[in-house]
């Protein structure tokens, strides 16, 4: 099981600097970003590592040190790669880490003696349509019904989850929550008729198992 | 024959109904609610209570239908899909039936984020096509959404829904009415129409499948009380179809109100004309006072 390729990804936002520094409260700060999706996402790349690096130091905050893990959320090798820092975060009492909620908390099972403060706001899991460009496609809900609706996902995409769409507020093909966004279900129309499956909307989707996005906390091999 | 409600009685036995729209206020004032419904007692067969409206906090939909209920009059109590799931859109819907509730009209809801809590979290468990089914169900099978039986006393609930004719993408509109009809809607309550040529070409479309045979249609109809009003329905509330010359005569009059009193009678005079429409359902958004004179100028006055 791999939840990241370049392709798709857990798409993160910077935080605010003002809140971070807030956070950081002018104590010593080690610095942690991650080589997969953050970087992608120019949220926690070396690029952005080393920017915050300066940023900070320019705040009067000592800045202990900072690495890239590859992949954040990857234990064994966050471990194995956090072992070289050892000096550097003893000194540290703030870990900022510029990577996805999965990354940092990853970092906190690993470092307990410091503060972890994540360093952005994950926002969901997207496919880059350009570069820089990124779009909601997957809620993780735990039964995938995508084959119902043409291979788009009204459970991500619909800001009602309606899977008997569409509702009355579409126009001009766009979502009424917010008008640059296409409404999922006119484009899950447009590709039945294409494809002259209509009559799979007539069916009348049951009410969705939401206990299989809460079956599985954990995971392993052979589960999947 | 016994009927679910007066609302049902009244449409089986082929009235033209008229149903009107109660808000709830925002905050616990009975008043607001029996002062609205008091005006609208003689004009109205049946009285729509909204739950939380544009996803604004006000008073519960089952509040203010018990509050109808004390006067002696009929609610249609509104149910959003927006706030509850399952287990408590269910047990609302117990609850209502046990206070004597007969009619509930269930909706995807307006979503949180034009409300007055956009920061609140949407539920969305089930959407409204699933909720009428559930409710359904419950009603003629006693079994709950998971198939638990209902053990003492099944809800005889008098099913509606909403359609909207005017929304994209338009030749979808009347499948998903029928789909609705399907899950088990009795009555339909139509968005506000003002586009008289594409509602009737809805109709058209309804009546060649049968649907009016097995659906009850009201349709909706909100008098435009200013220029400023024809303004929001046209440009900003989604769903919603104003067409030009409306738009245009309510820019041209010299007395706004009047003339959205009488685009509203000329819109129910040709809708009282189209096969298969059941009745209307008045929502006189800040203007319940236009209501008698209204039902009375297109002789739907006095009610059965």
């Amino acid at each position: 099981m791999c939840f990241i390729s370049y392709f798709q990804m857990i798409i993160t936002k910077k935080k605010d600097f003002n809140e971070l520094t807030q956070l950081i409260n002018k104590k010593p700060v080690f610095i942690i970003g991650c080589s997969e999706c953050a970087t992608l996402c120019n949220t926690g790349g070396e690029k952005e590592v080393r920017e915050m690096k300066e940023k900070l130091e320019k705040e009067n905050i000592n800045v202990t040190g900072w690495v890239i893990l590859d992949p954040a959320c990857h234990l064994n090798n966050d471990k194995r790669i956090l072992k070289k820092y050892k000096e550097n975060i003893s000194k540290s009492e703030k870990i900022l880490v510029l990577a996805c909620g999965n990354g940092s908390q990853t970092v906190s099972e690993i470092i307990q003696d410091a503060d972890v403060i994540p360093g952005t706001d994950t926002l969901f899991l997207g496919e880059i349509k350009r570069l820089g460009e990124f779009e909601k496609r997957c809620e993780m809900c735990g039964e995938c019904i995508q084959d119902l609706f043409a291979g788009i996902c009204p459970v991500s995409r619909c800001p009602k989850v309606i899977l008997n769409g569409p509702c009355g507020g579409a126009s001009n093909g766009k979502c009424e929550i917010n008008k640059e966004m296409d409404c999922v279900w006119i484009l899950i129309i447009n590709q039945l008729k294409k494809k002259g499956k209509m009559d799979l909307l007539k069916k009348i989707q049951k009410p969705k198992n939401w206990s299989k996005s809460e079956e599985y906390r954990r995971a392993s091999k052979n589960d999947l | 024959m016994t009927y679910k409600s007066k609302l049902e009685k009244l449409l089986s036995e082929k009235k033209f109904v008229v149903t009107t729209e109660v808000g709830p206020p925002k905050g616990c004032d009975p008043r607001k609610i029996k002062d609205k419904a008091e005006l609208l007692r003689n004009y109205s067969d049946a009285f729509n209570i909204t739950d939380n409206q544009t996803a604004v906090v006000r008073l519960s939909s089952m509040g203010g239908s018990v509050i109808l209920l004390n006067m002696g009059l009929e609610p249609i109590m509104q149910m959003s899909c927006r706030d509850r799931n399952r287990i408590a859109l269910q047990s609302d819907v117990l609850g209502a039936a046990s206070c004597g509730v007969k009619n509930i009209l269930f909706i995807s809801g307006d979503h949180q984020s034009f409300g007055n809590h956009p920061d609140a979290k949407g539920v969305y468990d089930v959407d409204s096509i699933q909720l009428i089914n559930i409710v359904k169900n419950m009603r003629d099978e006693g079994i709950f959404e998971s198939k638990d039986k209902i053990l003492s006393e099944r809800p005889d609930i008098f099913i509606g829904a909403a359609a909207n004719p005017f929304a994209d993408p338009f030749d979808y509109r009347v499948d998903r009415l029928e789909k609705k009809i399907d899950a088990g809607a009795d009555f339909i309550q139509t968005q506000s129409v003002y586009n008289l040529d594409r509602f009737r070409e809805y109709m058209d479309d309804v009546r060649s499948r049968d649907l009016d045979k097995k659906v009850f249609i009201l349709a909706g109809i909100t008098p435009l009380k200013s220029l400023r009003m024809a303004e929001r329905m046209k440009f900003y509330v989604p769903g919603v179809d104003v067409p030009e010359n409306y738009y245009l005569r309510m820019k041209d009059a010299s007395d706004q109100k009047k003339e959205g009193f009488d685009i509203a009678v000329e819109l129910i005079n040709e809708i009282k004309k189209i096969k298969g429409v059941h009745g209307i359902h008045i929502t006189a958004l800040f203007w319940e006072d236009i209501v008698p004179s209204l039902v009375k100028k297109v002789d739907l006055f006095p009610r059965p």
